[in-house]
């Protein structure tokens, strides 16, 4: 029996994960973090990436817009606005979004614009990359 | 003296709205439970988004050490002058006086700010329709507008209570938060229908931004629930089945106290202060969601009630119409008895 800890995601509209895992791996702001049971304890921000999390050698992915978790030595818990299951990823949607987001790049004419348009951007790339990985 | 056969139809009339709205209460009733379920749902993101932040207002240096100013946009005070206001409402109807109620609320709360520049942002049909009979609409006020003193309504958010998302509340939050972080607006208000269960409600206004402290709400005006208003609450709960206590959270709550509490030393990965900056705006948009989710729970249980006072008094007016016909019937009969006695009489 490998050593693992619980993991929890939570978005505002419902509890999306609450498991034992043996390894997750969370899209920190500054970099991808993998975490092993008995961590230090940390708290991160999370950028638009994948979540994914290992049990019993199946590999659960997600995608988060944006978030925030904390880790403990035997806990890890995600606050984040909205986590998508790698299966209920809408791809032609998120293709959609990502050619929207390239379109207003592009029109962008202030910091500001363009910074939200990356943003979108890096939000839809990870919801497609994570759907194609299944 | 009324037709036997007019008093037949009336009933039968009466009959069919007491179909129907027994129907409107077993759907409202149903609702209710999944709103409600809903609302529970959100609480441990609330909380956990709570508990961090709490930790983090002594790490980040939020306040000036010297002045004692506040160092976030969010958290700055400003003379009062330019007011939001978000007046949460119903999409529909035939929900006794939820929508009345919350309007009214909102009325005082305009006039205890008069003299102000008020903007008021409308969620749900209803509200909006008062609204905008009102005041006029106008485009949100911009930061070097020289006008002061007026009401306007500046957006509205119509048809989509029933199918609430987190999306909803954090667009409306985005668009408060940027206009107050530019100084257009100096403050933020909420009116809404608190639910915490069917006998423990509340009408309040609560003041979103700026934020005061947090984890602690910022209630301006609340009205509690009147005595006869429980009680009918109380009486339309018995009738449908709905739980009179507001669930069991202990557990979940207790979970989520532990979040970002523990007694070590975290690793942070960003520094303190800009956790702090990007999880503050995160918390008035959970905030709003919560509004949210609570009125919409409200809303079908203000509809609930009234419509199990609607079945109650069909169901009287059906009884005493039967009676009226009843005697009607033993009259006519007495009549035609008393006209053959006579007949006979006179042979």
């Amino acid at each position: 029996m490998p050593d693992t800890f619980q993991l929890e995601i939570v978005t505002p509209e419902k509890m999306v994960v609450r498991d034992s895992a043996e390894e997750v791996l969370i899209p920190g702001r500054d970099g991808y973090l993998a975490i092993l049971p008995h961590h230090a304890p940390l708290i991160t921000e999370l950028g638009a990436g994948e979540i994914n999390y290992r049990r019993d050698g199946q590999v659960y992915r997600f995608s988060v817009a944006w978030g925030f978790a904390e880790v403990l030595p035997d806990r890890v818990t995600v606050l984040a606005e909205t986590v998508e299951r790698a299966g209920e990823i809408n791809v032609s949607r998120a293709q959609d979004d990502l050619r929207q987001a390239e379109e207003s790049l592009r029109s962008a004419n202030t910091e500001e614009a363009s910074t939200t348009a990356n943003a979108k951007i890096r939000r839809a790339q990870a919801r497609i990359e994570v759907a194609q990985k299944r | 003296m009324a037709n036997i056969l007019d008093i037949r139809r009336r009933i039968r009339s009466v009959t069919n709205t007491r179909q129907i709205t027994r129907a409107m209460k077993m759907v409202s009733a149903a609702r209710l439970r999944r709103a409600q379920e809903r609302a529970l749902a959100a609480r441990p993101y609330a909380q956990m988004l709570t508990n961090v932040l709490k930790s983090l207002v002594s790490r980040a240096d939020v306040y000036d050490p010297v002045t004692g100013e506040a160092l976030h946009p969010l958290l700055v005070h400003r003379p009062e002058k330019n007011v939001v206001l978000i007046v949460v409402s119903g999409d529909k109807g035939l929900a006794g006086a939820f929508n009345a109620n919350i309007l009214k609320a909102a009325t005082r709360f305009l006039e205890s700010k008069s003299g102000k520049n008020i903007e008021i942002e409308a969620v749900g049909r209803k509200g909006r329709d008062f609204l905008r009979r009102r005041f006029r609409s106008a485009e949100p006020r911009k930061a070097d507008s020289s006008e002061t003193s007026r009401t306007t309504l500046i957006g509205e958010q119509v048809g989509v209570l029933n199918k609430i998302d987190y999306a909803l509340a954090s667009g409306l939050a985005e668009r408060v938060i940027e206009r107050y972080t530019r100084a257009e607006i100096d403050s933020v208000y909420l009116v809404f229908n608190e639910f915490k269960s069917m006998i423990a409600q509340r009408l309040v206004v609560e003041q979103l931004l700026p934020i005061e402290s947090i984890g602690a709400r910022e209630i301006a005006q609340s009205k509690e629930m009147e005595l006869e208003e429980k009680q009918r609450a109380l009486e339309a709960a018995k009738g449908a089945g709905v739980s009179l206590r507001p669930a069991d959270t202990r557990e979940a709550d207790e979970r989520a106290a532990t979040f970002a509490t523990a007694q070590v030393d975290y690793i942070y990965e960003q520094p303190p202060r800009e956790l702090f900056r990007a999880l503050l705006p995160k918390y008035v948009g959970i905030q709003i969601f919560r509004a949210l989710l609570e009125s919409v729970a409200a809303e079908h249980a203000a509809r609930m009630t009234a419509m199990e006072s609607a079945t109650s008094n069909a169901s009287d007016m059906i009884s005493s119409l039967t009676l009226a016909m009843n005697r009607v019937r033993q009259a006519k009969i007495t009549k035609e008895i008393i006209e053959i006695v006579s007949g006979a009489a006179a042979l």
